[in-house]
């Protein structure tokens, strides 16, 4: 975060005295209000001139979040809409609203009912696909118009500091000698990504762990820390901090590549020093899409608008050290390819939730 | 309570006896509901532990069992301190002021394929229909009153606070959506 | 003494005219936010937000804490008033609050309200300056059973205290734990009595629960009497406030018990809410004056109070050393910090020192200055009591309205709300009391979670809630408050035959 930039403002506003601060108040809220009408006159003007200039919101757009307060897709909604306020990228304000209510159903239902309204968009998980699938709620992606794929999502290894095990195999290897059910793996949810990796490593590794459901991320870190659970495939963001202060390790990532980053993040070790699974013996590739949808029946015009912020946004330097924060896969794309990315991943969640026996009964 | 000195005075609409019986066997039908929905869940001691239906099921049995105890000693009329649930005039007080609510939130929400007017408008109508009716306001009063508060709520839900609530024609209109 | 130092600076940092412009206009709306119901302290926060962006992070988070400590305060105004909790933790300022409000004293209550705020939010602040780092491990120590075994300890130091017929109890009890159950179940991921209606997905919003049943259900309570409120002869002005400061040293007792329970259910991290109940549960259970509980006792307004919010404020503990919010505004906070590149961890202490101990300062000034203006406000919201009933009962069911909507956006819950609301009036009516309801609405399902989770963990094992010293204790110690009344009340009754 540019915390230089951040301090020059602040300088600038601490010598207002409060009555001004006050003075700002009310004047906020009389711009909004002529802004407001402002808009209003626009509208009029829109209509009769027809669509001749590029679409814009007209009002304030709600961000959705299908999860709730303080994970990573609130996070990363929250960050965007500050990035967004900060360099006035967009002439509405931008509100991010949780509906995490049924693992996000409540949230993707509530899009999806939007059906034409350009002022609503949504940030997604693996939600996306896996809460249809476990919960037989009756929706689909493609219901949703998708508008860009933000990031990808790596998923780490974590075991307590204090334990013994070095690499992912010591570990597997000391889950198996321990017994089937006796080691404990904490995951955020209930047969969603969290799950789908620990099934994946058992059948890999021919360990059996005993998953332990929690409600948020950050909660699971915690509960490494306090070795309540033995290990985690928490987000990086989630349980860098822990990692940092020298509370976890990191055993490999579930990635064909190692992270990129090569920044010290704790005294020794960079992202990037975390190595593969795969290289470990466990060959198992799971990332999280981060992406951002709109309601059903938008128009491309619109579309194209928020494709348009959305670039913007990852061009400020903000956005580049919250990817290295949280050690994202950048990959983004939109339109075509981003369709097709969906469609495969969609089928091979399909397949992953059969094999681990998650899917709802019909 | 108070209100039961001077009730044996009036006509009672509904005596307790009946509505603290016909309350128990609600219970009692929730109860069951509760137990059906969990048992398709699974309602055993798995091997690690309650399944998603475990306590459900627990939670509606005891509520069925309680209610069948309510309902007996609903039966038997005990613990009943007035003998009248409410009488005509007051159910009449409740019901001037819960059939208008209950209108507010159909003009909120609107009826079936007739759209709802927002938050705002019924809003007004709402609180000049209530001092108008039981207040005896005058007109001019009413409006000043029902209009700015509503005003007020708009700037700070709306403006300050940006919670969009549901809005109608008028403000579509006004162009204030 | 490195933390005196450490404050001191702190002082220096969160005491410039700017900083302290920040704090007022933060805890007014703050108060304002509290009073809305639905409109949460973590909704406000979060709206907030972004004005805070182009202020320096010390600043930022001075004001959004305040926003924060204003929305503690503010809960309790509504509670006394119309019995409506603007938030969850003022629920239970409402069991002596409201019924002090319909003798006249609502200037009492509202000052005693926010007197105890304060004292609850001071004590948890030197616990954090002081102790920071002992307490942040301990909160380490709780797991799930740890969890169950606290829930459990909330549930059984309220229960038992209710003089209704204890099978309507029962029933009550066992509705809002099922109303709890309704939903995605956290630990299979199934859906539990939805019975495919969508809006059922997200359960039943404690929130609009408490709108319907307390508010429009005593709405509809006083109509049968007429069309007024009580209580509205009460005397207001200034020295009320001093009158009520004049008796609050004597529940100093109350005012110790409750202040630990919040520190340590704020710490935990079991919130605000439960510290309430069962800071107003323990102290039924203890004080001489337990049987007046329900009536109007003033110790039963400081109870909750001081609980409250040394838990609201002991809460941002865990956010700063563990990355875990306690509440749901601490959550939103947390989200801010981010946003200014502030990771909360194990290294905020050490790393952002300016900013810790800013907002540490900014504690200390911020309750002083919430303190400030809530009391000068008290005579203003007790004369609220005074405008006719036809101008103010419309305009609590509109704002109850807006605040059912406002808790998920949706028109459902508005409709939901007012069949509490009649249900609140035929139980209340019925003498199913509402109070074990709510508490099984808002503890049920993270109690199940808990319970569930450490099922798994212990291979199914009951014995897991004694298998070690901590969590042995705390089960011992809930059993021991179930069987509380019982055998006092046998004893009591011996000692009567004795006699």
């Amino acid at each position: 975060m540019n915390v230089a930039s951040v301090s020059t403002l602040q300088s600038k506003f601490a010598s207002r005295p409060v009555s001004k601060l006050q003075a700002k108040f009310h004047s906020t809220l009389l711009t909004t209000i002529a802004a407001s009408i402002a808009c209003a006159l626009a509208i009029a003007q829109h209509t009769s001139a027809g669509a001749a200039e590029a679409w814009k919101p007209t009002k304030s757009v709600e961000f959705v979040v299908p999860a709730g307060t303080g994970g990573g897709a609130d996070q990363m909604a929250r960050f965007i809409q500050s990035v967004v306020a900060k360099y006035k990228l967009m002439d509405q304000p931008m509100i991010v609203v949780n509906k995490g209510g049924g693992a996000g159903a409540e949230g993707f239902l509530d899009v999806k009912g939007a059906s034409k309204d350009p002022h609503k968009i949504i940030i997604t998980l693996s939600n996306l696909f896996t809460t249809p699938l476990a919960t037989g709620v009756p929706f689909n992606w493609k219901e949703l118009t998708p508008v860009q794929m933000m990031a990808l999502d790596q998923f780490v290894l974590w075991v307590n500091a204090e334990t013994p095990y070095k690499t992912a195999k010591d570990y597997t290897d000391a889950v198996k000698k321990a017994g089937p059910s006796k080691m404990k793996m904490g995951g955020t949810g209930s047969k969603q990504e969290d799950q789908i990796i620990t099934v994946a490593i058992e059948k890999q590794s021919g360990a059996k762990f005993i998953y332990i459901p929690y409600k948020g991320g950050g909660e699971v870190a915690v509960q490494l820390v306090g070795n309540h659970v033995d290990s985690t495939v928490n987000n990086p963001i989630e349980a860098v901090e822990q990692w940092r202060a020298g509370q976890l390790r990191a055993l490999c990532v579930f990635d064909d590549a190692a992270m990129p980053y090569k920044a010290k993040v704790t005294k020794e070790l960079s992202w990037g020093d975390v190595p593969t699974c795969k290289s470990q013996g466990l060959d198992v590739d799971y990332k999280m899409l981060r992406g951002i949808f709109m309601a059903p029946g938008v128009t491309k015009e619109q579309v194209d608008y928020y494709i348009a912020l959305l670039k913007k946004v990852r061009e400020t330097p903000e956005w580049k050290d919250f990817m290295e924060k949280g050690a994202f896969d950048q990959k983004a794309m939109n339109g075509d390819e981003f369709t097709k990315w969906l469609t495969k991943e969609e089928a091979r969640h399909q397949s992953l939730m059969a094999e681990a026996g998650f899917l709802a009964k019909k | 309570m108070s209100q039961s000195e001077n009730e044996p005075l009036e006509k009672s609409a509904v005596s307790t006896k009946v509505m603290d019986f016909v309350v128990a066997v609600m219970f009692f039908v929730l109860g069951a509901v509760v137990m059906w929905d969990s048992t398709r869940l699974g309602a055993k001691w798995g091997s690690d532990g309650p399944e998603a239906g475990y306590f459900p099921f627990y939670i509606g049995t005891i509520l069925c069992a309680a209610a069948i105890v309510n309902a007996v000693r609903a039966f038997l009329g005990k613990d009943i301190k007035a003998p009248s649930f409410v009488s005509v005039s007051a159910l009449k007080m409740v019901f001037s002021v819960l059939l208008p609510t209950i209108f507010y939130v159909l003009l909120i929400d609107g009826v079936g394929p007739i759209p709802g007017l927002g938050m705002y408008v019924p809003s007004v109508i709402f609180i000049a229909a209530f001092m108008v009716w039981l207040g005896k306001y005058k007109w001019l009063m009413t409006l000043t009153v029902s209009i700015s508060v509503v005003v007020v709520f708009f700037l700070m839900f709306e403006i300050w606070f940006k919670v969009p609530l549901p809005k109608g024609p008028l403000e579509a209109a006004l162009g204030l959506n | 003494m490195d933390e005196i130092t450490s404050l001191m600076h702190g002082f220096s940092v969160a005491l410039t005219p700017y900083n302290l412009g920040l704090m007022f206009v933060g805890v007014i709306l703050g108060v304002l936010i509290g009073v809305l119901p639905g409109l949460g302290g973590a909704n406000g926060v979060a709206i907030l937000l972004p004005l805070t962006f182009t202020m320096n992070p010390t600043s930022a988070i001075i004001m959004l804490s305040c926003i924060y400590w204003g929305a503690l305060f503010g809960g309790a105004i509504t509670s006394i008033l119309f019995n409506i909790p603007g938030e969850p933790w003022s629920v239970a300022t409402t069991f002596d609050g409201y019924p002090m409000a319909q003798r006249g004293r609502a200037g009492e209550a509202l000052t005693a309200a926010f007197t105890s705020s304060f004292i609850g939010a001071l004590v948890a602040v030197l616990m954090i300056t002081f102790l920071a780092p002992t307490v942040a491990k301990f909160a380490l120590k709780f797991g799930p059973k740890e969890f169950f075994a606290v829930y459990l300890l909330t549930f059984c130091s309220f229960v038992g205290m209710t003089k209704a017929p204890p099978f309507k109890t029962i029933c009550s009890m066992m509705l809002g734990f099922a109303l709890a159950a309704v939903g995605l179940d956290t630990v299979t991921g199934q859906l539990r009595l939805t019975f495919g209606h969508m809006e059922l997905l997200k359960g039943f919003d404690f929130l609009i629960a408490v709108i319907g049943l307390f508010g429009i259900g005593e709405i509809l309570l006083t109509l049968e009497e007429g069309l007024a409120f009580k209580g509205t002869e009460g005397k207001i002005n200034a020295k009320i406030v001093i009158e009520t400061w004049k008796q609050l040293p004597k529940y100093w007792k109350t005012m110790i018990r409750s202040s630990a329970i919040g520190c340590w259910m704020g710490i935990t991290p079991g919130g605000a809410t439960p510290a309430s109940f069962m800071g107003y549960g323990v102290a039924k259970n203890m004080s001489p004056n337990g049987k007046n509980f329900g009536n109007g006792e003033l110790e039963g307004v400081i109870a909750p109070e001081v609980a409250a919010h040394a838990a609201g404020t002991a809460a941002l503990l865990p956010m700063l050393t563990l990355g875990i919010p306690g509440s749901p505004t601490a959550a939103v906070l947390l989200g801010g910090l981010l946003v200014w590149g502030l990771q909360p961890g194990p290294l905020l202490f050490t790393e952002q020192k300016d900013f810790v101990w800013g907002l540490i300062a900014s504690m200390y000034l911020g309750n002083i200055v919430g303190l400030i203006v809530v009391l000068t406000t008290v005579p203003l919201f007790a004369a609220i009591l005074r405008v006719p009933f036809s101008i103010v009962a419309p305009v609590i069911l509109v704002i109850c309205a807006i605040g059912a909507y406002t808790v998920h956006s949706s028109m459902f819950d508005v409709w939901l709300m007012l069949v509490f609301g009649v249900m609140g009036y035929v139980f209340k009516k019925l003498d199913y009391p509402l109070a074990p309801m709510v508490l099984a609405l808002v503890l049920g399902d993270r109690a199940e979670d808990a319970f569930r989770q450490a099922m798994l963990g212990s291979g199914g094992d009951v014995t897991t809630f004694f298998s070690n010293g901590l969590v042995g204790s705390i089960t011992v110690l809930a059993l021991a408050m179930l069987f509380w009344t019982p055998v006092r009340a046998l004893v009591g009754k011996i000692r009567g035959v004795a006699s």
